[in-house]
């Protein structure tokens, strides 16, 4: 339970909004750099590939200071129940979102790769629809954060199973590619790290989702099956 | 280091994975019970205190009440011993036992009752006499005056209260300059010299400076293998330290009981959330 009064002490209210919004701007900043770095796969285009490589580092930055200021809430305040549950679940929330960024560096990375080569037909529109979908839960993921939403959470968290399917079918796909045309198994491997990127991305807004749902309930939903999620949730389908 | 084999993978590590699981948490549904109050009412005239108070003590425990002043704590407190006799006005209502035995009944012996229950304040009051006649003053109005029996217990006593090395040289001296810290301790020595069942402590620490406190809540958690302890305490990084169970109160009513870890970490109730994260009710 995350209640809506107010702190006596209006510092310490101010330090949990800030801290909170400064979460929110980190995961606006990703969302930004997943999708530069999403779009410089499927243009080619270099410029916004390096963009996607030099936002890591303020993502990095900020992880570090976000977790300082929880860490000296922790020591001055010593935050309890709702309050505790808020600041733990930020320090693991932003270690996912840090994730996502080191992924979305990497899928920067193989677009500058893939740069340098002979564009195929497809034009790798095969990664788009995947893309896409991980940008979506990506997004909602936040919006479910920004709210403290947890059946946004669920919906969203429930997704991921979607995500993997695709993803396997891709690598399916691929594999035939390879088999189809040996010369190509070099770009197709770059394709499946990017592939396999996308989908950790997906994995790691999953667990915000989790996160969230502890900080707000107060209860401990990892390695549960959605299904299961939602019968401790007490909410059926 | 080892040379490595590259044909023979090397041997893992065993590891206990049991150990390293966290043991069960605490439940009331696995404790003795020591203290059961049921429908418990109190009234200083017209007013009323406590409504409706249903609480068990776990044997061996630490409980700790917390609430903001005037909601009770005290109040329920001094019941445990029958302190509220002292008070004219005061009417009562309801069920109260300890281990079993009406502790309001006309037949209970009060001075016996709070030889079972013991009591420190939380303004150190120790006796303008020696520390050793501190200790051993509550065998001496049972009638104990052998001189080696009361060497014993004033020992282990002081011993109990982890204040033993800091007095022993010095025991004749008068307990009046003894420290805030050191008086405490030589209270609860005192207690637990005529060996209670339970101990009820009132604000123990918060007279005292922090490393006192520390003390304090160290001996505490030492004592609670022998006793069975409640803590009433304003302090509620106090009372999430030292205790093992936490009832919140909040103007006479006992709004929500449970083990410290989870009332902490995740109240079941909005008021509890409230008082113990420091917002507006």
């Amino acid at each position: 339970m995350v209640t809506s009064s107010q702190h006596i002490s209006q510092q310490f209210e101010k330090e949990l909004q800030d801290v909170r919004s400064r979460v929110l701007a980190m995961g606006g900043l990703l969302e930004q750099q997943v999708s530069n770095a999403l779009e410089a796969l499927m243009t080619g285009n270099t410029e916004l590939a390096r963009l996607a490589i030099d936002t890591d580092k303020e993502v990095n930055s900020l992880e570090m200071s976000i977790d300082e200021e929880c860490i000296q809430i922790i020591a001055l305040r010593q935050p309890t129940a709702g309050d505790l549950r808020l600041v733990t679940g930020i320090l693991k929330t932003i270690t996912d979102l840090e994730r996502i960024g080191d992924e979305a560096t990497s899928i920067a990375k193989m677009a500058l790769n893939l740069s340098e080569k002979d564009r195929p037909k497809k034009n790798y529109r095969e990664l788009q629809s995947l893309g896409n979908h991980v940008c979506t839960m990506l997004r909602d993921a936040l919006d479910a954060f920004a709210r403290f939403d947890v059946d946004q959470a669920l919906k969203v968290a429930s997704e991921n199973q979607y995500i993997d399917a695709e993803y396997e079918s891709i690598v399916r796909q691929l594999i035939t590619y390879m088999m189809e045309d040996p010369r190509a198994i070099t770009r197709v491997i770059d394709m499946i790290w990017s592939a396999r990127s996308l989908e950790r991305i997906a994995d790691h807004a999953h667990n915000v989702c989790k996160h969230i749902i502890y900080l707000v309930e107060g209860k401990d939903v990892r390695h549960l099956s959605i299904e299961k999620m939602e019968k401790m949730l007490n909410r059926p389908r | 280091m080892e040379a490595v084999n590259p044909e023979q993978a090397p041997a893992a590590r065993k590891i206990d994975i049991e150990s390293l699981q966290r043991g069960p948490k605490l439940n009331m549904a696995n404790e003795t019970i020591c203290l059961e109050v049921k429908d418990f009412n109190l009234f200083y005239g017209e007013k009323q205190a406590l409504h409706g108070i249903d609480i068990k003590i776990a044997k061996n425990r630490v409980t700790a009440f917390i609430g903001p002043s005037g909601c009770g704590k005290s109040t329920l407190l001094r019941c445990f011993n029958r302190m509220n006799d002292l008070i004219d006005t005061v009417r009562i209502e309801g069920d109260m036992r300890l281990e079993g035995n009406d502790i309001n009944a006309q037949s209970v012996n009060v001075a016996d009752l709070r030889r079972q229950v013991g009591m420190v304040f939380q303004k150190p009051n120790p006796f303008p006499k020696s520390i050793y006649e501190n200790v051993a003053y509550g065998l001496r109005i049972q009638g104990v005056n052998d001189r080696a029996t009361l060497d014993k217990v004033v020992e282990s006593s002081l011993k109990g209260a982890a204040l033993w090395d800091e007095v022993k040289d010095r025991l004749n001296e008068s307990a009046m300059g003894l420290s805030g810290g050191q008086q405490q301790r030589l209270v609860i020595a005192r207690a637990i010299a005529i060996e209670p069942e339970v101990l009820l402590l009132d604000e123990p620490a918060s007279a005292l400076d922090p490393l006192s406190t520390l003390k304090i809540e160290e001996l505490i958690y030492e004592l609670k293998d022998k006793y069975t302890i409640v803590i009433v305490t304003h302090n509620m990084q106090q009372a999430a330290r030292v205790s093992d169970y936490t009832a919140f109160m909040y103007m006479g009513k006992l709004i929500e009981f449970g083990a410290t870890d989870e009332l902490f970490t995740n109240p079941t109730k909005k008021q509890t959330e409230d008082y113990i994260t420091g917002r507006y009710g």
